[in-house]
Parts: C-alpha cells; sequence; structure tokens
C-alpha cells in the first residue's frame, strides 16, 4: 500500500466516524463506529511507523509530511484514542445521556482527527490552524455534560487558550517576515524551509519569533504559568475526553515546540533559546509540586499531573542531544498511556462513590477490586517509579541534563519529583486505606452500570501492561528509532 | 525581494497606509474607551473595513492582485458576517452595557497608551536590526504588536463574554493588518483558512455563550468562580 493511501486511511476513519455519527443517531451503532475508526487509525499507524523511518516524506503537494517524529506522535494519539473509544462504551452510557450520544462520538472522533492532523502538517500556518481546530472540537467535548462547572470549564478554556495561541501565530507571521527577506516575498513555509532558511534570518527577529511561538504553543501544551485552563478542562470534562486532552492533544502541540527548538538551534540563536525553554518547563514542574500536594479533588490531580510531564517533557527537549530528545518521546508514549489509565481509574472511581473529592473516597480495592489494582499500580507508576515506562525515560532525562549547559535543572527537577512522589502517593494511601471504614463501606456502590464494566476495566489494563513492559525493557527498535528522530532534529537528513 | 517593499514605497501610499494603521489602532482604543457592547461591534467592523481597505491598497500598490480578494473576503466576514453574528449574541443577552469594569475605561485608555509605547520601542528595535527604521515597516509592527497588547489589556479587564470575543477579535486584527503590510505575498490558501478559521472561532463561541447563559445563568465571566486550586 502507499504511504499516500496509509495516510489517507488513518485520516478518513476518524472523518468517516465522525460524519456518520452525525446522521445515524442510535447511541449503540455511534459507539461502534467510532471504536471501529480507533481500531483502524491504530492499526495504520502500525504499519506507518517504521515506514515513516526511512522518512521524511512529503505528500499531497507537500501539505502533509510523514517523518520519523510525528510518527512517534501519531502513535501516541492513536493509542490514546483507542483506549479512549473502548473506555467511553462503558463510561458514556452510564450517563444518561442515550440521546445526545451520538453527537458526543462525531465529536469524539472529530477532535482525534484535528489531533492526528497536527503531527502530519507540512506548512506550519496549516499546522498552526489544525491546532487551532482541536481547541474548537474539544471544548464541546468539555461542555458535554453541560453542568454549570462544565460550560465554565470549557469557556475559560477556548478563551485562554485562543488567545495564547494567537501568540503563537505571531511569531510565525514573524518567521514568515523574516524567512521572506532571504527567500522572496511568497513561499512555502514548511518546517524544511524555515530550518534550512534559518541560519541566515536576522536574529533579532528569529528570537522574538521563537518566542512569541513558544509561549503560544506552550499554552496548549498547558507548560506554566500559561497552564490555567488545563486543570478546568481536564477535570470538567468526561473521563475519556480528559485522557484525550492529556494524553493525545497536548503532545500534538508538543510536536511544534520540538521543531521549532530546532529551528532556534539552526538559527544559531545562542543559549537563550534552550534557557528559556528549560526555564519554563522546571516552572511547571514546580507549580505541578505545588497543586498536586495540596489538591483535593481526583481528576484535577490528575490534571496538574499532566503538568508536571508537559514540564518533564519540555525539559528533555530544552536538554537536547540525542539523550534528551529519546528520553522526551519515551516518556511521551509511557505518559499517554499512564495519564489515560490514570483518567480511566478516576472515572471509575468518581461513579463508584459519587464523588470527584479525593476525601470521600476510601477502600477503593474493596469498591472495584479489578480497576482498583490498575489504577494503584499506574499511580505507582506516574510518580516514575520504576518498574514502569516513565522511571527509564526520567532517568534518561535527567542524564541528558548532566551532560549539557543546564545541569541546574537537573537537581530542581530530581527535588521536585521527589515531593511530587510523595504527595501524589499520599493522596493514594488516603484512598486506598482511608480511616473511616464504616462511612466508606456505607457510600461504596457498584462503579459500573449493568453490562458496562469490563468497557470500563478492560482499557486499563490495555494500557498497563505495555506501560509495566516499557519499564522492564527499552526495545532496541525504539533506540533506533530516537537516533533517527534526534539527527533529523538536528538537521542531519532533515525534511 | 519582501521586506523591501515596506522600504521603498510612493509617499503617497506610505501615508496611505500611515493613516490606515493609525486608524485601525485608534479604533481599537474607541473599544477600551467604551463601555457600551454595540460600540464595540461598531468600532471592530469600521476596523476591519479599514483593513480591508489596507488589503486592497496594497493589492495595487504592490501588484499583488490577489489581495483584491482577501479585501472583498475581509470587509465580507470580518466587516459584516462577523459583527451580524456577535449582534445576534448581543440581541439575545439582554446585556447592552460592561458593569464591572475591573478598570475604569478612562483608566484603561491611559494603560492602553502605555502599551502602545512599549510596543513602539519593540518594534523600532526589531526594525533597527533589519535597517528599516522609520519605514512603514515599523509602523506596522507597532501596530501589530499594541492590537495585541490592547486585546489581551481588553481580556483582562473586562468581563463580559462579549467583550472577550470582541478582545480575542481585536487580537487577530491586529496580526491579519500587520501581516497584510509585512508579508503580502503570503500564500493565499492561508489566508483564506485563517478567515474561514475565524469564522467557526466565532459560530463556537456563540454556541458556548449560550450554554453559558442556560447552565451557568450569567453573560459575565465575573460569576464563573467555581473552579479554583
Amino acid at each position: 500500500m502507499s504511504l499516500a493511501a496509509l495516510v489517507a486511511i488513518l485520516l478518513l476513519a476518524p472523518l468517516a466516524a465522525a460524519l456518520l455519527c452525525i446522521v445515524i443517531r442510535p447511541a449503540r451503532v455511534a459507539e461502534f463506529l467510532n471504536l471501529a475508526a480507533a481500531i483502524i487509525a491504530f492499526a495504520a499507524v502500525l504499519v506507518l511507523l517504521p515506514r515513516a523511518l526511512h522518512g521524511p516524506y512529503a505528500l499531497w503537494g507537500g501539505y502533509v509530511i510523514v517523518d520519523p517524529l510525528g510518527a512517534w506522535v501519531l502513535l501516541s494519539v492513536a493509542t490514546v484514542y483507542l483506549l479512549a473509544s473502548i473506555y467511553s462504551i462503558g463510561y458514556m452510557r452510564s450517563l444518561g445521556e442515550e440521546t445526545r450520544l451520538h453527537r458526543y462520538y462525531a465529536l469524539f472522533a472529530g477532535f482525534a482527527l484535528t489531533t492526528l492532523l497536527g503531527p502530519l502538517m507540512n506548512n506550519i500556518g496549516v499546522y498552526w490552524i489544525a491546532i487551532e481546530l482541536t481547541t474548537l472540537v474539544s471544548t464541546f467535548l468539555v461542555g458535554f455534560e453541560r453542568s454549570r462547572e462544565s460550560v465554565e470549564a470549557a469557556w475559560k478554556y477556548i478563551v485562554v487558550v485562543s488567545a495564547g495561541i494567537s501568540l503563537a501565530l505571531l511569531g510565525i507571521i514573524l518567521f514568515y517576515w523574516a524567512g521572506s527577506l532571504q527567500l522572496g516575498p511568497t513561499y512555502d513555509l514548511t518546517w524544511s524551509a524555515l530550518r534550512a532558511v534559518a541560519p541566515r534570518l536576522d536574529p533579532t527577529i528569529a528570537l522574538a519569533a521563537f518566542l512569541l511561538v513558544f509561549i503560544g504553543f506552550g499554552t496548549k501544551v498547558g507548560l506554566a504559568p500559561m497552564h490555567t485552563w488545563l486543570p478546568d478542562a481536564h477535570s470538567e470534562g468526561p473521563a475519556p475526553v480528559s485522557a484525550m486532552l492529556s494524553g493525545a492533544l497536548l503532545n500534538t502541540a508538543m510536536i511544534g515546540i520540538a521543531r521549532f527548538i530546532h529551528v532556534a538551534d539552526a538559527a544559531r540563536l545562542g543559549a537563550l533559546p534552550r534557557t528559556v525553554v528549560v526555564v519554563i518547563g522546571a516552572l511547571s514542574l514546580f507549580i505541578a509540586a505545588l497543586f498536586i500536594t495540596r489538591q483535593t479533588e481526583i481528576k484535577r490531580l490528575m490534571a496538574y499531573s499532566s503538568v508536571e510531564h508537559m514540564g518533564i517533557i519540555t525539559l528533555g527537549f530544552g536538554f537536547g542531544g540525542p539523550l534528551g530528545i529519546a528520553g522526551a518521546l519515551y516518556h511521551m508514549l509511557a505518559h499517554s498511556l499512564n495519564k489515560s489509565l490514570m483518567f480511566f481509574g478516576a472515572g471509575d472511581a468518581m461513579h463508584a462513590f459519587h464523588s470527584k473529592r479525593i476525601g470521600r473516597i476510601h477502600y477503593v480495592l474493596t469498591a472495584m477490586p479489578v480497576a482498583g489494582l490498575a489504577w494503584i499500580a499506574g499511580a505507582i507508576a506516574i510518580t516514575g517509579a520504576p518498574p514502569f515506562g516513565l522511571f527509564l525515560s526520567e532517568v534518561t532525562i535527567l542524564r541528558a541534563g548532566l551532560a549539557g549547559a543546564d545541569s541546574w535543572a537537573v537537581f530542581v527537577m530530581l527535588a521536585l519529583l521527589i515531593v511530587i512522589f510523595i504527595g501524589f502517593l499520599n493522596h493514594f494511601r488516603a484512598m486506598y486505606f482511608g480511616e473511616h471504614a464504616e462511612a466508606a463501606a456505607a457510600a461504596v456502590r457498584r462503579p459500573h452500570a449493568e453490562g458496562t464494566a469490563i468497557w470500563c476495566v478492560l482499557p486499563m489494563w490495555l494500557a498497563l501492561v505495555p506501560l509495566l513492559a516499557l519499564g522492564l525493557w527499552w526495545p532496541q527498535a525504539f533506540s533506533h528509532y530516537f537516533t533517527v528522530i534526534a539527527a533529523e532534529l538536528a538537521g542531519g537528513h532533515g525534511p | 525581494m519582501g521586506g523591501i517593499f515596506a522600504a521603498h514605497l510612493p509617499p503617497l501610499a506610505d501615508s496611505l497606509f500611515s493613516l490606515l494603521a493609525i486608524s485601525s489602532l485608534l479604533l481599537a482604543f474607541v473599544m477600551l474607551g467604551s463601555r457600551w457592547l454595540n460600540e464595540y461591534l461598531i468600532a471592530f467592523a469600521v476596523e476591519s473595513w479599514l483593513i480591508a481597505i489596507l488589503s486592497a491598497t496594497i493589492a495595487y500598490y504592490g501588484g499583488y492582485p490577489e489581495l483584491y480578494g482577501i479585501a472583498a473576503l475581509t470587509a465580507l466576514v470580518r466587516g459584516v458576517v462577523l459583527p451580524y453574528l456577535l449582534l445576534r449574541i448581543i440581541r439575545r443577552l439582554k446585556v447592552d452595557r460592561e458593569l464591572h469594569e475591573r478598570l475604569a475605561p478612562s483608566s484603561s485608555l491611559v494603560v492602553g497608551a502605555l502599551l502602545v509605547m512599549f510596543a513602539f520601542v519593540v518594534a523600532t528595535h526589531l526594525g533597527a536590526s533589519l535597517g528599516l527604521a522609520g519605514t512603514v515597516a515599523v509602523l506596522a509592527l507597532t501596530v501589530m504588536f499594541s492590537m495585541k497588547l490592547i486585546g489581551f489589556l481588553m481580556l483582562v479587564v473586562r468581563s463580559e463574554v462579549i467583550s472577550q470575543i470582541l478582545a480575542i477579535l481585536v487580537l487577530e486584527n491586529g496580526i491579519f493588518l500587520g501581516s497584510q503590510i509585512l508579508v503580502p505575498g503570503m500564500p493565499l490558501l492561508i489566508e483564506l483558512v485563517i478567515l474561514f478559521d475565524l469564522l467557526v472561532v466565532v459560530a463556537c463561541f456563540g454556541m458556548l455563550v449560550r450554554y453559558l447563559v442556560v447552565h451557568a445563568g450569567t453573560s459575565s465571566t465575573r460569576e464563573l468562580r467555581s473552579l479554583t486550586g
């Protein structure tokens, strides 16, 4: 099969599902359509992944690019889309919104489509539009439950992110302007064109443009101090949407930052761009540590954990070098798996205990033994403890940092990781081994509606098993993949 | 070569560009200095028309015929359709003015003026490094950054949902105005998609406003305080 056909399948599957779900109303059909699209997209990415290694390939008039970095992000996105689609079936049935459910699946597939589009976009302007579209679609998923809180979260999300991302557009225009002084007034601003012209750009304008772009896409990634929309949106949407926001969407925006960091390198802007990236990454960890230790709501806890992990990935790209990039990419995939698991568990617990408050959740293992076991294993994993994937990637990023210029950040990162480890697991201690046994026993009810348990529990284990495997064994093929990506980003044989 | 377009212009074109850019900036100040939603809307519509005229002027002097199309679409989308959509939202809301600004209009004007000075310093610095000091390019940068900052200021100090939508549209207008002067040769497709994107954005905002009124019972973001920490 040709590469173009593969990309077409990858994008058409969720598009078809989204359109059909608008027309066909029965909820059971919509569930099936979305799940089928997720499976097809996932399969397409698996086929695409090894073939992208020999890329980059430009398709369809140069508007689509298939390169190893993009394919890697697609893998994270498609994995989360599949897991969240399975989980949606169980979770959404128990919300009792049967008549509106087809709209949920239409939006969900549409959201998946926009997140899959981002990493494939070769023209930087079109990439910006893809990121903007993700916001517009996911806003309605965040507000889907139509409660006061969820509509408030949706509003804050769209206003903060639209305003933030307009800074990125300004930065892109400045890059285009700086490039037009060299390349003439009309040219296609692709990633490769920008990197090629970068050494000849005016450094003052390139620096201003880079900072604007970093702040703009950083808003979408949820880096502190632009993270303010993230805890609201992640906590008020339905649990599978939270998983998609955290595991898929943030990565799609992160890829833009990774590519721009290397444009900044090529433009020879000195140490400042990377220092800014590292400082913002460390600040995200700091803010996350503060809010994680004092958190009282279960999904906000997960949301701040996303701020933390985006900070870590940013640090990985900021430290740079083959080691930093490998760590950041490994972290990206492991975090996508892990955070999906955590949001699924949080959704189950919210159903079981009728509350978002950590203080109202006790003896989780009694209420939901199979899901509870996966959830606490995920909690240990997400704090970066061995033997799970995030441990390996965090150690790799720390090593990359020690070798680089900003080694102070390694010690900050290490200290904050320990604080987060204690703070995060303390909440789980309270939820699993609480003090009020009799109150808890009264509050517990069956976490799932009749016949939906399997849909809610299965994706948690599907996430946990590869997460454990990634912790025990760093596949050789991945190392090779990361080496190619590092070379590509450094401009070795870039697109 | 692109940058030189803005550097070597006939004096008439230079004055026209300057006049249109500065008038657009002044209209942003009109929005800043008023508390009536209708006045915001009119100022925004007029600003969009000025930008459309600017596009047409650039098409004429710069020899970019495709910009005539962009000018027509800008007038239609930014100057007519968006204000109409917003007007419909305002009518439904039964709110016609800002009640609780965090900063009175008069003080906002002063802060806005300071922001323009800051934008001018930054723009001059950028222009100087390219040897473009004193050209219309520096003015375009100044107006672009100023409208950006004024948009952010409006987002911060105004709390009615309509004001916030208009603030984001001012951000967009600023970028669009600047890009017309700085990079008139930007591929047509990108400009078209961004225009279309703007329509979708406002449609989405409109639907969300309806949800806010129905489910949160308010059209003021001051009331949206249930999510913290």
